[in-house]
């Protein structure tokens, strides 16, 4: 079992976050492989592609693909961003990889670098990781600059890259890739138009790469063991490891670095099992990714095109349990609040949409719903969905309908006998 | 620009900008409010003034609401005075799953405050915490001036804020 392999390597080890320690695992091999010159840049983006690396963040579009896009022989500044940010509720895996392993993610991102033919990146992590994952992460970068790995002309290479460490403050629209770009520039964190994509259009105008954390931390294994190895690990189209953060109702919450292709059932086994009750509903992608049932979830293996086929997505991989005593329609209630709240106000359906889909919802469980409220729910939600410039209207429609489409009969009984059919009489008292 | 306006920022606030400043191209200073902001906020005890919002614009050459719309759109940024002790309590799906409705009506109860109020004697500050603060595996947990304290009980959270100053 491939269990914390890659990306945790370091995770139980003394000093986890040291350079020393990250040495001693084989990194840097890779990056300075490159620096003596035996990789070209189209060498290194054939690896990745070859590894079915995948877009960590979310979205999970290839990063192989992603850096072949970028216009890297072209003259003038070019930037390698990444994206630590996290903030998509239930996910907490990221900042486990600034606290214990942010060499990994300084090494790829020099590797990124050197790819797509970037001379400066920036990791903008969110302002709330501003105490130990920032710190821990501007060390990693320190230690690095010190062991002449980061700089101009780095080891005589004729190489540069240089790495700063950002801060956000506390945005969650700042996870999107061009209002994480606004957000560097010292703006508010609101979405650009896209096109033009950050390849051609990122920071400062200037062509950009953003990855997420994790996706940048998985590179140096892959340059160092060959994208085969890597692609290996994990299934077809779902290369290597993904780190999954179970939380919710179980016995053993954590982040879990398997293989992608693991059956659920695993996973949820890693956790120590559901806590207090049978298994109801999972979330398995973060809270934008609609809600399975417990009987289609216990079937899916871990991984995009399983989770995608079963109706959801696998998103950041977090996996949100919840037991047969939970009431649906508040947990509605509390992503649609957050929703409403996250919304920057740009577009029209996402502004209203999610204030819409907030005071129904809580129409509904606070006993004051009609009937028609639930189809009326089921089509703001669809009125949303691809009318807005960025992807957060879509991240509070998809909720709602996966509640809708798989919980019906509990907003049905919120509305005949305003009060709740799961839960105890204490989940009942508080609402 | 005026001396005058210089002076609202201290030596260590300006020095902490310029390190920020560098970390961007020199013609793209902007780059640098959300840190400037940051660290005027924590010298300030917490919170901003439209003194110290200017004074930031002043010294990064900005317009001023180039800086006042920062301030107004990010949440860590505090624009009326607060407690100086800043108690941020996760409360989002993950939390809320694991209890964390109860560590806020503790906290309520013990300091005698609602959500996004501040003690009378300017100790305490209960922010109405919006997002989900990334630590879900360790859920519930909170951020008291910007440190993590994660597998909260309603004991933890009486020690850990019983302790400070």
């Amino acid at each position: 079992m491939f269990l914390n392999g890659m990306l945790y390597a370091t995770k139980t080890l003394e000093n986890p976050w040291s350079f020393d320690t990250y040495v001693q695992q084989g990194g840097y091999e890779a990056w300075k492989k490159i620096l003596r010159g035996e990789l070209t840049s189209d060498e290194v983006i054939d690896i990745v592609k070859a590894s079915g690396l995948r877009g960590r963040g979310g979205a999970g579009f290839p990063t192989g693909l992603k850096w072949s896009f970028m216009p890297r022989k072209a003259p003038g500044q070019k930037y390698v961003v990444c994206n630590s940010d996290e903030s998509e509720p239930g996910t907490c895996k990221d900042r486990e990889i600034l606290i214990y392993n942010p060499h990994a993610l300084v090494e790829g991102m020099a590797i990124a670098g050197f790819a797509i033919g970037a001379t400066a990146g920036y990791n903008y992590m969110r302002g709330e990781f501003m105490d130990e994952p920032y710190l821990h992460f501007e060390q990693a970068v320190n230690e690095a600059y010190a062991a002449g790995l980061l700089g101009r002309n780095v080891q005589g290479s004729g190489i540069d890259f240089d790495l700063y460490p950002s801060l956000g403050a506390g945005a969650y629209i700042c996870g999107e890739e061009t209002a994480l770009l606004e957000s560097i520039e010292g703006k508010k964190g609101q979405p650009r138009f896209k096109p033009p994509f950050p390849a051609s259009f990122g920071v400062y105008g200037r062509p950009t790469t953003i990855n997420n954390t994790e996706t940048f931390a998985a590179v140096p294994w892959i340059i160092r063991h060959g994208g085969e190895r890597y692609l290996a690990v994990g299934k077809p189209n779902n290369g290597g490891t993904k780190i999954f953060s179970v939380v919710g109702d179980v016995n053993a919450p954590g982040n879990f670095e398997i293989p992608l292709g693991t059956p659920f059932s695993k996973l949820l086994e890693l956790a120590g099992g559901v806590k207090g009750g049978a298994l109801k509903a999972v979330i398995p992608g973060g809270s934008s990714a609609p809600v399975l049932p417990a009987n289609i979830m216990l079937d899916c293996t871990m991984d995009y095109d399983a989770i995608a086929k079963a109706g959801s997505m696998l998103g950041s991989g977090a996996v949100i349990v919840m037991n047969d005593s939970r009431c649906m329609v508040r947990s509605l209630l509390r992503l649609s609040y957050f929703y409403q709240h996250e919304s920057c106000g740009q577009c029209t359906p996402c502004r209203e949409g999610t204030g819409w889909l907030w005071r129904l919802v809580d129409r509904i469980e606070h006993g004051r719903g009609r009937m028609e409220d639930i189809d009326v729910l089921d089509s703001v939600a669809d009125n949303i969905m691809g009318r807005t410039i960025c992807a957060l209207g879509d991240a509070a429609a998809m909720p709602v309908r996966g509640m809708i489409k798989h919980f019906r009969d509990e907003f049905v009984h919120h509305v005949e006998h305003k009060r709740c059919a799961a839960g105890t009489a204490a989940a009942l008292a508080t609402t | 620009m005026s001396q005058n306006k210089h002076a609202v920022l201290s030596e260590h606030a300006c020095h902490e900008i310029d390190r920020w400043v560098a970390k961007y191209p020199p013609e793209r200073k902007q780059s640098a409010v959300l840190a400037a902001l940051r660290e005027v906020q924590h010298e300030n005890g917490g919170y901003l003034t439209n003194e110290l919002m200017d004074a930031v614009a002043d010294y990064l050459g900005l317009p001023a609401i180039a800086v006042y719309e920062v301030a107004s759109f990010y949440s860590m940024y505090e624009l009326k005075p607060v407690g100086r002790h800043n108690i941020a309590v996760c409360t989002n799906i993950s939390c809320m799953l694991r209890g964390s409705d109860e560590i806020v009506a503790h906290i309520e109860q013990k300091l005698g405050i609602r959500l996004g109020e501040s003690t009378a004697d300017g100790k305490f500050y209960l922010k109405k915490e919006e997002e989900c603060l990334a630590a879900c595996a360790s859920a519930p947990m909170m951020q008291v001036d910007h440190v993590y304290y994660e597998n909260l009980t309603t004991a933890e959270v009486d020690r850990i804020l019983d302790s400070l100053e």
